[in-house]
């Protein structure tokens, strides 16, 4: 009896010996896959090993299945780990630097101005408001006499006018698309009006052209509180919401009340610093609610409806947004400048 | 406009600090720019003692003192040289000593300097050198000071002298709204400083007018008799002048009075400092209580020299005729006839409301003097005020406004006024020359519309209240919501109930404004077509790599010529701004090219030569003058440089024309436009002046069998390149959007999506060798063409391959073109195909004449 378990015990040792030694001889796939079908192949010398485990003493059974179990996985074990290291070590040579830069597919770049355009419209879109543009070189009545800005009245001092002709100017302002969609619809009236707006004005915080978006919302029972509550939203929505804003009692000839609108500096929370000029405040709105002599030129019902409109200059916040300090950088169209957008 | 927190205070009492009144002027829509002490300037004078003087060694005239300034920061006496010319300077005189670094009023800065050969390390100050009252020199006469200023024995030396002259006042900048005319007087901004306080009680204490809650002198009691004290009752005006309107609906009022024994000069310090504390030069005592009381009160006074008045008569009328007429700046004016003048009985002597003429000012030999205030016209004024390029005190108030009310009490305030300064006695009477009265508005306000407007809740005592206590009056109408409200005289501004509205907002403060949102009905219409497609561009172009520029939309006016453009091209019909910024941006654009081409060299110049650049906007085509331009928004695009950025894998190519035709097909094709439906020509150059001859090519679009030009692509041709001051090639492409969004499907519309083939193709190639001349674009579209009429399993075509050069002959080019067949009903066998394609070359080969390759 203990001859033969000794026997087959030898046998599974031999058996051991013998792969390992063959497989430590192994250089290539080829000759590891053959040997792993030697002694693991359905005809394999393990395989046979295994097979005939039945045919043993009884009590020599359960060690020897065991034991040779044991090597079969071990085997399945080296053969894998040794293939893997043969094929991914195939070539030792063929290697690439992957340091070297990626072929570029370079994406061109949105202009700020663009840029923060679609965040503030996509805000106003968001709660409601519809998109509306206007011609750039307006006449003297949309741009001024129907927001109520007569001729020869002081308020035509506010912003300095190009002239193409004498009635017709470079709009100063996006407040024309006021009038010019109220004539076209009747209320309500939910509009914003993006767009290029001119004046007469060159030097380090002016440039003779620049963007503004105009907002306008007419209705039944609009209230000044709604105008602020709707400001605000924006402001929160567009810096965060924790800035807080300020209005202050202003005059527009097209509003009444007429307010400016502060909101509290971004770049120092109100600390007071070199953009704020030390206020704590940054203006950068104008709004107010819509004067009715502004209703009665386009023909709406001045005991019904009431509105109110606002306006904003997008440099200035893409300036705060952006961190940009120079107006004039905006128009220079300086690729460095651009690529950061 | 500015003011002085103590002149404010001569009108009413101030519990707040200035930056108190700076927030709440602010917040009651007065915003206040700037305010800074006054006396900011007197940091650096101090109160020293002279401790010895000796005689200057080398000037008989000049003394060098020891003067005491007072113990630094350590305790340590400090005595410092200074040289000094005054005649009164003695040892163990206290004075004001300028410290180095100290700026006086006259913008001397004190330096450490010699003086003959002497150290001086500071000045010894007059009061005259530091702009203050003579009074308070000790050693001051008769209201006169001289010499350096002798201070209080008992000053703590070294003690700045603002603080031991207790001159404590603040100036303060107000950046007032058109609207707010009342508030261009000191009376007007006190006014508003003693409503804070009244709201601030929060009583309901009754406000009748606000005249009680301000100290204004000329509404004093004991006023008129001290006016009465002054008057020389030997003559009457009507002696000494008469006053026709002749146009009243330009000036409304009018009234003047008379002054005798004049005596001009300087006037006295108190008079002098208010000018000089608000920016106003002092000139002499008749004209600065003129500009004196304007400040006050708001309303522009003018006084002439009454002997240079002729025929005792002042006219107010139209110039009538375009005369010419000299200011008192001695400026000449050409009079437009519309412009309101104020005549004698021969000649203007002065453009109403704006200025007076030099043929009457007030000169120091002047000792009768008429006095004018009057109302005119605002539009009137101002309308004056631009045409002569005028821009004075004067019309700035008329042209906002002047309380029709006030005219004459002014009036007889200001000769007051003159009569104390100048010795002068007044001519019993005034004229009051009133065409027009003064009829108060009356507006009625409904307080729950008020409350519906603001969003607010406010009580009707509330209301009432706030507006009592800026000075409107209120009655209270029948029923409990209605108020009739009588706005004061000097608010001209206010003249419907929304004004109401704002008064009461602003000063129950817009902060308390309940915060609210509109109730808003669900809509949720899509943008138009051109915003999407705008945006789409721009997405697009920045895939292709390009960056977006953004342009002025003026140009040069020379920029067409620089294009080269033709005589007869409509962008040469550019609209011209009329008041430029310069001539660089003197024209609106009419393309998009002259600003990327600015673009490219601007970044040329900073070393970046490889730019993609494309810009979205309008450009301008006049029309007739008078009228609106055209105006068309367009696309265009730049790429100069190389194609891909250099790389360490390949070889870097310089772009050319079929990267740029490359982008335009890609934008096209993006937005929905079939690559057949897209055609290249060559450019006309007289269209396209400005592409390098045989480099241009105009697009055209095919809708059915029409073809559409919307723009042109190409190399930028050398003199252009020269024009514009570049020195690389560039390659441009610019389409006109409005021609092109007519032609794109809508792009939220339905659409309809192809299957897929289920059987596989076949491709067939044919090379053809051709005359050089022949466009492959006709052949390959000829080939194309076949596929809609004759051979229905023909898919696609295209060019593979092209070659010129040796072994072709000279004039002749090799194309290549890969054929793909497929059907949609089965499988395509080869000998089918084989026998399909062997027509099509026959057929090509003869239309145009090809060969095919030899081997």
């Amino acid at each position: 009896m203990d001859k033969l378990e000794d026997s087959q015990h030898s046998n599974l040792q031999e058996i051991e010996q013998e792969a390992f030694r063959e497989i430590g001889g192994a250089k290539s796939l080829d000759s590891l896959e053959s040997l792993s079908t030697k002694y693991l192949g359905r005809k394999g010398i393990l395989t046979a090993f295994l097979r005939n485990i039945p045919k043993l003493p009884v009590e020599a059974r359960p060690s020897a299945g065991k034991n040779a179990n044991l090597l079969k996985l071990r085997l399945e074990e080296v053969f894998n780990r040794l293939k893997a290291e043969i094929e991914s070590n195939f070539d030792s040579s063929d290697q690439i630097d992957v340091t070297l830069p990626g072929r570029a597919f370079t994406r061109g770049t949105l202009h700020p101005v663009t840029k923060i355009s679609r965040e503030i419209i996509s805000i106003f879109t968001r709660i409601g408001f519809e998109i509306a543009e206007g011609p750039e070189v307006e006449t003297d009545y949309y741009n001024f006499e129907a927001l109520n800005i007569p001729k020869y009245h002081p308020a035509r001092d506010m912003q300095d006018t190009f002239y193409v002709a004498e009635n017709i100017v470079l709009r100063t302002h996006t407040s024309p698309t006021q009038p010019r969609v109220m004539q076209k619809v009747n209320p309500p009236v939910r509009i914003i009006a993006p767009g290029k707006v001119y004046r007469c004005d060159s030097d380090v915080t002016h440039t003779p052209m620049f963007h503004q978006v105009e907002g306008l919302m007419v209705d039944q029972d609009v209230s000044f509180g709604d105008l602020k509550g709707t400001l605000t939203t924006f402001i929160h929505k567009l810096f965060d919401e924790d800035i807080s804003l300020r209005f202050r009692p202003s005059f527009f000839p097209f509003t009444e009340p007429s307010a400016e609108v502060d909101i509290r500096c971004v770049m120092c929370r109100g600390k007071g610093c070199r953009v704020c000029s030390g206020t704590g405040w940054l203006e950068v709105l104008g709004a107010g609610m819509v004067h009715p002599a502004v209703f009665e030129n386009v023909g709406y019902d001045t005991e019904k409806y009431t509105g109110f409109a606002f306006g904003m200059g997008i440099e200035r916040l893409a300036m705060l947004k952006y961190g940009i300090d120079d107006l004039r950088k905006f128009f220079e169209n300086d690729m460095r400048f651009l690529r950061q957008f | 406009m500015k003011f002085t927190l103590s002149w404010l205070k001569d009108y009413t009492s101030i519990e707040y600090s200035p930056s108190e009144i700076a927030e709440k002027l602010t917040m009651a829509g007065l915003e206040v720019d700037a305010f800074e002490r006054r006396f900011a300037y007197l940091d650096k004078v101090v109160v020293s003692r002279v401790k010895s003087v000796q005689k200057h060694p080398s000037a008989d005239n000049l003394t060098c003192c020891k003067v005491d300034v007072g113990a630094d920061v350590d305790g340590k006496e400090t005595i410092l040289n200074i040289v000094c010319g005054a005649p009164n300077v003695k040892e163990g005189l206290v004075v004001a000593c300028a410290l180095v670094g100290a700026v006086l009023p006259s913008d001397i800065e004190i330096k450490k300097s010699k003086l003959r050969g002497e150290i001086s390390e500071g000045m010894l100050c007059s009061v005259s050198e530091l702009c203050l009252n003579p009074d308070l020199d000790r050693a001051a006469f008769g209201g006169k000071s001289f010499g350096i200023m002798e201070l209080d024995d008992n000053l703590t030396i070294g003690l700045p002298l603002a603080d031991a002259l207790n001159l404590d006042d603040y100036t303060f900048e107000v950046d007032l709204t058109p609207n707010r005319a009342d508030c261009l007087s000191v009376i007007g901004l006190a006014r508003e400083v003693a409503a804070f306080k009244i709201n601030q009680s929060g009583g309901t204490k009754e406000i009748t007018a606000q005249i009680k809650h301000l100290n204004i002198p000329f509404k004093n009691t004991n006023f008129e008799s001290s006016y009465n004290s002054l008057l020389d009752n030997q003559f009457s005006i009507d002696d000494f002048a008469k006053v026709k309107i002749f146009d009243p609906d330009l000036c409304p009022r009018y009234t003047a009075g008379m002054l005798i024994d004049v005596k001009v000069g300087q006037s006295p310090f108190w008079l002098q400092d208010r000018l000089l504390s608000v920016g106003l030069t002092p000139i002499n005592n008749i004209v600065d209580v003129t500009n004196f009381v304007m400040m006050e009160t708001g309303q522009p006074l003018h006084a002439f020299d009454y002997d240079n008045i002729a025929k005792k008569t002042i006219e107010v009328k139209r110039a009538g005729s375009a005369v010419e007429f000299k200011t008192l700046d001695s400026k000449t004016h050409t009079l437009d006839p519309e412009m309101l003048m104020i005549c004698d009985g021969e000649r203007p002597v002065g453009i109403a409301g704006v200025m007076g003429g030099e043929n009457s000012e007030i000169l120091d030999t002047t000792t009768r003097v008429l006095v004018e205030s009057a109302c005119f016209d605002a539009v009137s004024i101002r309308r004056t005020a631009k045409r002569s390029g005028i821009n004075s005190d004067a019309s700035h108030r008329f042209e906002r406004g002047v309380d029709p009310v006030a005219t004459k009490d002014v009036l007889k305030w200001a000769i007051y006024l003159m009569a104390k300064v100048s010795g002068a006695k007044i001519v019993n009477g005034l004229i009051d020359e009133n065409p027009i009265k003064y009829q108060p508005t009356k507006i009625a306000v409904n307080t729950d519309s008020l409350n519906a407007r603001l969003g607010t809740n406010l009580s009707y005592s509330q209301i009432k209240r706030y507006i009592e206590s800026v000075g409107f009056e209120v009655i209270k109408a029948d029923a409990n919501n209605l108020m009739m409200v009588t706005p004061p005289s000097f608010r001209v501004d206010v003249t419907r109930a929304e004004d109401i509205s704002e008064e009461v907002a602003r000063l129950w403060g817009y902060d308390n404004i309940p915060t609210t949102f509109p109730k808003v009905p669900v809509k949720g219409d899509a943008p138009s077509s051109r915003l999407i497609i705008r945006e789409q561009i721009r997405d697009i172009m920045n895939g292709f790599g390009f960056s977006e520029a953004l342009n002025y939309s003026f140009t040069s006016a020379i920029s067409c010529d620089n294009l080269c453009l033709d005589a007869s091209d409509e962008r040469r019909s550019v609209e011209t701004i009329i008041n430029p910024i310069s001539e660089e941006l003197a024209v609106l654009r009419s393309s998009l090219i002259f600003g990327l081409l600015e673009n490219m060299k601007k970044n040329n110049s900073q070393q970046i030569d490889t730019l993609r650049l494309f810009e979205v906007g309008k450009v301008f085509i006049a029309t007739k003058k008078g009228e609106q331009p055209i105006e068309k928004e367009m696309v265009a695009g730049i790429w100069s440089g190389f194609r891909d950025s250099i790389a360490w894998d390949s070889k870097a190519f310089v772009s050319d024309f079929f990267d740029i035709k490359g982008v335009v097909q890609g934008l096209l094709s993006s937005l929905g436009i079939g690559m057949n439906n897209m055609l290249f020509e060559n450019a006309d150059p007289l269209l396209f002046p400005y592409y390098q001859k045989g480099h241009g090519a105009m697009l055209k679009l095919l809708i059915g069998s029409e073809q559409k030009l919307i723009g042109s692509l190409g190399k930028i041709g050398g003199d252009v390149l020269k024009n514009f001051g570049l020195k690389q090639g560039a390659f441009i492409f610019e389409i006109d959007l409005e021609a092109l969004l007519g032609l794109l499907p809508a792009p939220n519309g339905m659409s309809k999506t192809a299957s897929l083939p289920k059987f596989p193709s076949l491709s067939r190639d044919m090379t053809l060798i051709l005359d050089s001349e022949i466009q492959a674009g006709a052949v390959l579209s000829e080939i194309l063409s076949l596929k809609e009429s004759l051979i229905p399993i023909l898919e696609d075509a295209f060019i593979f391959d092209l070659y010129e050069g040796k072994p072709l002959r000279d004039g002749k080019k090799s194309i290549s073109i890969r054929l793909v067949y497929r059907s949609w009903e089965k499988t395509l066998t080869e000998k089918m195909v084989s026998s399909i394609h062997a027509d099509i070359s026959k057929r090509i080969i003869e239309q145009y004449g090809a060969d095919l390759p030899s081997s």
